[in-house]
């Protein structure tokens, strides 16, 4: 590398906040008392928990029956919310790990709230497998563990690897996030002016989470190695994480599932998923908690960008689909096809034609691009495009299989879709929580990456050392 | 306060282009033991500082190793040796599927036990005791400043010239840090009583727990109601129907498979003689399977050769014998319809012998009664 040549890209941050007003702007909302806007937007989440929470009640008392899946439709409303959630999730990791290894210094403002959001996803995300056994106190046969029936689980079952897979992803996740919290809490510890009893238990639990951090140099080397392997780990998991959940599908004989272009395809809609929901809580965050020097414009018309490129990828996968379903000149598969789009449950298709493939292609207009009410509703169009994605995928391949005798309209009970506006829920309840008790942006990073935080080329001498 | 031990002499830098030329200088003096504190990580600072490249990489790479094989010995012991499952005529080590999960655990070994790694050996972590923990040092390079710790126990170290080299350098707000007295006498075992005490209660609540979970609180309402729901049990009524049967009656005129009816009422065996005829040859196989049937099910009151002497000691009365001329003139048909309807003290067999082995038996009576009153041409 040559010495002169060392650009930066502009900073990621707009203005030139100093050091100390990162800090004051980022920790403010721990330590105040929430507004009334805060306190609305909770109950109002935590209502839909308790909605959630009640159905599942009733699920676990009486059984999975009060769900509307039944024969022909033996996968419904869990794993359509399942592979929604764990589609949210996988956008956080992308943003923290696969932008941190492009050197994509505009993640910054947002990797944190995104890797909270990928830990809450997925935990959503966990609750349906859990919970559509019917008896989820028995969820432990899921896991290989030497058991008194000397029984052990099929490893070459891709439901299996799912188990394994989320799991992983789940813990890999965690551990990225608690590692990139380390030096905040430590930075929380020591700012905290200790006036009342609650400050001291706020300086102990602060302290404990920051296990004794010291902003050492000779620890941030290692720690900066550590950073780069999970980010390194994590790229790889993030894509197996959805192909493997893919293969959920892809590895059965049904028509509309046995397809080869599943992960791909399962992965770029996961990443469009992610990135309309990072965007819908970030363009509140920023509002709310007055970030908007932090996450920037510039940085939400790059996410924007990445949904236009992650939008046309899967409205390319959904045309791959019908070519191949007429180049295979298999007559099952020619039929879902033409079933999906037109058949029964040709709402739904429609319904996720508009809002993944159309609504997104506004994003080639830079004023479109740059507003963000627009946006905002963009974003919300797409989630709603996503969830109807997999609920065509599911529903339209199992109601109308190769036997025509068994065809059946799947309908969602009243449970179903209390358990999904539950888990939506349960989602935002912990992203509020989060918000107000861990730093929702990096403040370390944040650091690191505004104007003059780094030594000149000058000071470091480039030249000397290569 | 006379006696305190001191740790280090501090100083405060303001920018990250000071802070390198610092580090390069501090090096360059010749300290060892000092140690460089900013509130992010500094590109190129552990260059100046003269750091060794971290290890964790090669680490990392030997515990995602040992991951992807544990991984590959569990799924290999589990699936082919412990409990081999046919799936799908699969073979029992199928690598290709075994790939995923290879993957999944290389990659959860090595970030977990990594970063764990990283924080207990690496960094000695949790460490709440270290002198430098709330001191106005700290709680600047914390937040905005750069800061140079040089410590008490480097080979060259003299207060005064420490101080007198961080401010040469550009230092400002030099200071002192002293240990913490209380933390350097304090016995640092882990047989220390209360953590002892602690490491006990805690396995008896969680072995105890686990023990009650696993083994009581898994049998209890609501979770055992599997185990109670209604279902048959042998020898005993149900509450599935009014009448204590699980099983319902068949409706009316239902033929069971490989059952015809039978046409002919039990008092009409004359009918029967004259409209049945055996449809079986005696062949050898015919009068063998007819030969067990008839030990079986007749020769217990009918004698192993149809005489009527029948072994049950006068708890029953003796049939007459299959070897009286009477039987011996009847047609086929009348000992079949006997077979099947009964007679008198006899039962119906109708339910124990299907109809080709009331046929076979019928012959193998035939073949007795034959047998018993052999001519000298039935010896050629």
């Amino acid at each position: 590398m040559s010495t002169t040549e060392l650009t930066y890209e502009p900073s990621v941050i707009a203005g030139k906040p100093s050091l100390k007003q990162i800090d004051e702007s980022i920790i403010k909302p721990m330590n105040e008392v929430p507004n009334k806007k805060f306190f609305i937007a909770i109950s109002f989440t935590s209502t839909l928990l308790l909605i959630g929470a009640v159905a599942l009640g009733f699920t676990f008392y009486r059984g999975i029956g009060l769900w509307g899946n039944n024969n022909p439709v033996g996968w419904a409303f869990d794993i359509v919310n399942f592979v929604f959630w764990v589609g949210i999730g996988h956008a956080g990791t992308l943003i923290s790990a696969i932008l941190f290894l492009f050197r994509q210094k505009w993640r910054t403002g947002i990797a944190r709230f995104a890797e909270g959001m990928t830990i809450f996803a997925v935990m959503t995300a966990a609750l349906f497998p859990a919970i559509h056994t019917g008896r989820p106190w028995l969820d432990g046969y899921l896991f290989p563990y030497p058991n008194q029936h000397t029984m052990w689980v099929n490893f070459t079952s891709p439901l299996l690897w799912d188990v394994f897979a989320v799991s992983t992803y789940f813990t890999v996740s965690f551990v990225f996030w608690y590692v990139g919290l380390i030096p905040d809490f430590a930075t929380m510890r020591d700012r905290l002016k200790v006036n009342s009893t609650a400050d001291k238990i706020k300086k102990k639990i602060y302290g404990f989470l920051s296990l004794g951090w010291r902003f050492s140099n000779r620890h941030w080397a290692h720690y900066e190695m550590m950073y780069l392997i999970l980010a390194g780990f994590a790229t790889p998991l993030v894509l197996s994480v959805h192909t493997i959940v893919s293969f959920d599908f892809a590895v059965s004989i049904l028509p509309g599932w046995h397809a080869t272009i599943f992960p791909p395809y399962f992965v770029a809609g996961a990443v469009f998923s992610g990135f309309a929901m990072v965007q819908n809580a970030l363009i509140i965050i920023r509002k709310v908690f007055d970030l908007e020097y932090i996450i920037t414009l510039d940085t939400l018309e790059k996410m924007n960008k990445i949904m236009l490129l992650t939008g046309t990828m899967v409205g390319y996968a959904y045309s791959m689909e019908f070519f191949i379903a007429w180049y295979s000149g298999h007559e099952a598969e020619s039929f879902t096809f033409l079933n999906r789009a037109m058949g029964p449950y040709a709402w739904a298709y429609w319904i996720m034609i508009s809002c993944n493939v159309l609504s997104p292609q506004f994003f080639w207009f830079k004023k479109l691009r740059r507003s963000i009410p627009f946006m905002f509703v963009i974003s919300i169009f797409v989630n709603i495009g996503m969830w109807f994605e997999r609920f065509v995928i599911v529903v339209t391949s199992l109601s109308r299989d190769f036997l025509p005798s068994s065809w059946d309209y799947y309908v969602p009970t009243l449970t179903d879709i209390c358990i999904l506006l539950g888990s939506f829920g349960l989602f935002f309840t912990l992203l509020l929580l989060f918000t107000r008790t861990m730093p929702v942006v990096s403040i370390a990073e944040v650091k690191a990456a505004i104007d003059g935080s780094q030594p000149t080329h000058h000071s470091i001498g480039h030249g000397e050392d290569h | 306060m006379e006696n305190r031990i001191l740790h280090s002499v501090t100083g405060l830098f303001h920018s990250a282009d000071e802070i390198t030329q610092a580090a390069k200088e501090v090096n360059k003096a010749g300290y060892k033991k000092f140690d460089i504190h900013t509130p992010y990580p500094v590109h190129g600072l552990e260059k100046a500082m003269k750091l060794k490249r971290s290890t964790l990489g090669y680490i990392a790479f030997i515990l995602s190793a040992i991951g992807a094989i544990s991984a590959i010995l569990l799924m290999w012991w589990t699936m082919s040796v412990s409990y081999p499952l046919n799936i799908s005529g699969k073979p029992f080590f199928s690598l290709p599927a075994f790939v995923p999960i290879m993957f999944e655990l290389a990659v959860l070994t090595a970030s977990v036990v990594g970063v764990v790694l990283m924080l207990t050996i690496f960094f000695r972590f949790p460490n709440h005791s270290h002198p430098l923990h709330d001191t106005e040092y700290m709680k600047a390079v914390s937040s905005d400043k750069y800061g140079m710790v040089i410590e008490s126990d480097d080979p060259q170290f003299d207060i005064d010239k420490a101080k007198s080299f961080l401010s040469s350098i550009g230092a400002t707000d030099i200071g002192e840090v002293y240990w913490d007295n209380n933390e350097l006498t304090a016995k640092k075992t882990i047989f220390d009583k209360k953590f002892i005490f602690g490491l006990v209660g805690l396995a008896i609540i969680v072995s105890g727990g686990t023990y009650w979970l696993l083994n009581k609180a898994m049998f209890k309402e609501p979770f055992n109601w599997m185990m109670y729901q209604q279902k048959l049990s042998a020898q005993s009524p149900t509450t599935f129907f009014k009448d204590g049967f699980s099983m319902r009656e068949p409706v009316e005129g239902t033929v069971a498979r490989g059952y015809m009816p039978y046409p002919y009422p039990a008092d009409s065996a004359v009918l029967a003689e004259k409209y049945l005829v055996n449809p079986l040859e005696p062949t050898v196989a015919n009068l063998n399977a007819g030969k067990a049937k008839f030990n079986t099910f007749c020769s217990p009151c009918h004698d192993y050769h149809g005489t009527g002497q029948s072994r049950l000691n006068g708890q029953f009365p003796n049939p007459p014998s299959l070897q009286s001329d009477r039987v011996r003139n009847w047609k086929d048909g009348h000992i079949f319809h006997i077979i099947t309807m009964g007679q008198n003290t006899m039962p119906s067999y109708a339910k124990t012998v299907n109809e080709t082995e009331r046929w076979q038996i019928v012959l193998y009576v035939r073949a007795l009664e034959r047998a018993m009153n052999a001519k000298l041409e039935d010896l050629k």
